[in-house]
């Protein structure tokens, strides 16, 4: 793997371009290389989205009978109040969900980036939570939330703090559920901000030393700075995958108690798989899809930038 | 004179240390403490499990939960399930994926580039409202096929995204070589990129593994009593066994126990996979 893997991804290095240029009658041949996976893509991926907006427009039961109703499921969708509770709702969820693993996995990569006995042991256990089966993982998060049984509230009042409602009040639910995905994903977040570490120079910190700085002034006006292309592209991740949330919601709360954790992903499933509302799941995938579509534009902004600077 | 700015330096270099060693360890118990105790669940009998204030150590540890789980549960069938579901995507992935990721960066397909990296964007639900209409029509729902399928959408772009990165930083020399010396290109291919590239395809063949075999959605629809996957399974053990702690714990664990060893095991090659634009699957 070359040392700046993001900086030399796919999108290129002026490098790659040039030799692009000087290979451009070769491009051509490449194509059948491309069919067999462009095929499975297209049936698997760009097929369903056509599909979907076509269904989008039709009132469309599982029975079978179908209706071109337009808009409807759009106008009924902006009227839904269940929906714009569950936009909030994800909104409230994705901001905790960004925040908190950054800052985090910021930290993280500070202190595994400094040289130290059973260090690559400690980073690996430190990404495991990431690489865990994510419903396994759901699961024993909620036999520690068991208000009078579970181990968290036994060591909460263990040290003399008062016992947490968990997933079971409306009001702590959500931060509850950010304190799952922080844990799961905060590796993700410091293996990218590690991996800018790794390929930062070295003279600015040694003329920072020679003036005399300190630790705190050193990361807030070199590495900071320096690795802030990872950090916005670890974000622009974090804030994709945020959106995407399902399996731990399910699991745990199911959008529960009542709707309060039912974000957009949990009540597109309800649509389509409990209510089988096909029309209008579809109608809400299209909603969904623009607003993941418009912030992923911003990461392959932010890739290109990076490639170019 | 000298002694006593050296002994501060010193002092400050040992707090240093400490620091790092108390961060690490601050970092590392949240996970420390929610694997050991799933495990410790797993291993207790039915009594501690209940027991307030919680007992820690299974004493005597007891392998019944894992029985009850395989008996009961039919988790046999399942890991079969399992196993097929995730050797096929993953498979298929890297016959069709490993191709792609070659032409892709050698005729610098943007492109396709993005379109692969809008399929990673995508949530997985999206896509499963007209795949579930389109199996039922084609009658495959409670067969294994629209899992495999699927999960293509999970390890198709995992293993593309990974090989465009690896085969673009492969020199081009040796290919060239071997096109003047009269090679034809899937010659160059197979010959001299596809051996150069086999620590890359280690890559995406794990991480696309571990993905397929953690998804949880797919499954959830369109899985029947028959051929669900683990992760299905699982969940399926909460909802009739809600008070029954131990055999739930002992499900989790067999679950996610291949994947934390995978992890283990080739940590350096997953660390260079995710790096290489954040790689996750559903």
């Amino acid at each position: 793997m070359s040392a700046n893997p993001i900086a030399t991804g796919p999108m290129g290095g002026e490098q790659a371009a040039r030799l692009a240029r000087g290979r451009r009658n070769y491009a051509r041949q490449y194509w059948p290389f491309v069919v067999p996976a462009g095929l499975i893509v297209f049936a698997v991926i760009l097929f369903p989205w056509v599909f979907t907006l076509f269904m989008s427009v039709h009132e469309w039961k599982v029975t079978g009978s179908t209706s071109f109703v337009g808009f409807a499921n759009y106008v009924h969708l902006y009227e839904d109040e269940r929906f714009r509770l569950a936009v909030v709702r994800t909104i409230y969820f994705t901001v905790l969900s960004v925040a908190a693993p950054m800052v985090l996995g910021i930290a993280a990569a500070v202190c595994f980036q400094s040289n130290f006995f059973f260090r690559g042991l400690a980073r690996t256990i430190f990404i495991l939570p990431m690489m865990a089966t994510p419903v396994a993982v759901a699961l024993v998060w909620t036999m520690m939330f068991h208000p009078q049984l579970g181990v968290l509230n036994y060591l909460l009042t263990s040290v003399g703090l008062p016992p947490s409602t968990w997933v079971y009040d409306a009001s702590t639910v959500i931060p509850t559920l950010v304190m799952v995905e922080t844990w799961q994903w905060t590796p993700l977040v410091m293996l990218i901000v590690l991996g800018g570490l790794a390929s930062l120079p070295t003279d600015p910190y040694e003329a920072a030393i020679l003036d005399g700085a300190s630790s705190w002034q050193m990361f807030r006006h070199i590495t900071l700075p320096l690795s802030w292309p990872f950090i916005v592209v670890a974000a622009v991740l974090r804030l994709i995958d945020a959106l995407k949330t399902f399996d731990s919601i399910y699991v745990i709360t199911l959008g529960g108690p009542g709707t309060a954790s039912e974000t957009i992903n949990i009540l597109l499933y309800q649509t389509a798989f409990a209510y089988y509302d096909l029309g209008y799941a579809s109608a809400m995938v299209v909603v969904f899809f623009v607003l993941i579509l418009l912030i992923s534009l911003l990461l392959l902004n932010v890739r290109q930038k990076q490639a170019f600077q | 004179m000298s002694r006593g700015p050296m002994n501060r330096h010193k002092a400050r270099r040992w707090l240093g240390r400490l620091g790092l060693y108390l961060s690490a360890l601050v970092l590392i118990s949240p996970a420390v403490l929610v694997f050991l105790w799933m495990a410790s669940l797993a291993f207790k009998n039915e009594v501690d499990n209940m027991a307030f204030p919680p007992v820690f150590v299974p004493n005597p540890p007891t392998l019944a939960n894992f029985v009850d789980v395989f008996e009961k549960n039919d988790f046999l069938t399942y890991t079969i399930n399992s196993v097929i579901v995730s050797f096929g995507a993953t498979g298929l992935a890297l016959l069709v994926g490993v191709p792609a990721g070659y032409g892709i960066a050698k005729a610098k397909m943007q492109k396709s580039a993005m379109l692969i990296l809008i399929a990673r964007i995508t949530p997985g639900l999206s896509f499963l409202v007209p795949l579930f209409l389109m199996f039922q029509w084609l009658e495959l729902i409670g067969t294994l096929v629209p899992l495999v399928i699927t999960h293509l959408i999970i390890t198709v772009p995992i293993v593309v995204w990974v090989m465009i990165g690896f085969f673009e930083g492969l020199p081009n020399e040796l290919e060239e070589a071997a096109l003047v010396d009269g090679a034809t290109i899937w010659q160059a291919f197979y010959h001299v990129a596809m051996p150069l590239a086999r620590p890359g395809i280690t890559v995406g063949m794990i991480l696309a593994f571990i993905f397929s075999w953690n998804n949880f959605i797919f499954g959830v629809v369109l899985a029947g009593r028959s051929t669900r996957t683990l992760p299905v399974a699982v969940y399926n053990v909460l909802t009739f066994e809600q008070v029954s702690w131990g055999p739930l714990a002992a499900a989790a664990l067999v679950v996610t126990a291949p994947v934390l060893l995978l992890t283990l095991l080739m940590q350096k090659e997953i660390v260079a996979g995710l790096t290489t634009g954040g790689v996750k699957g559903g």
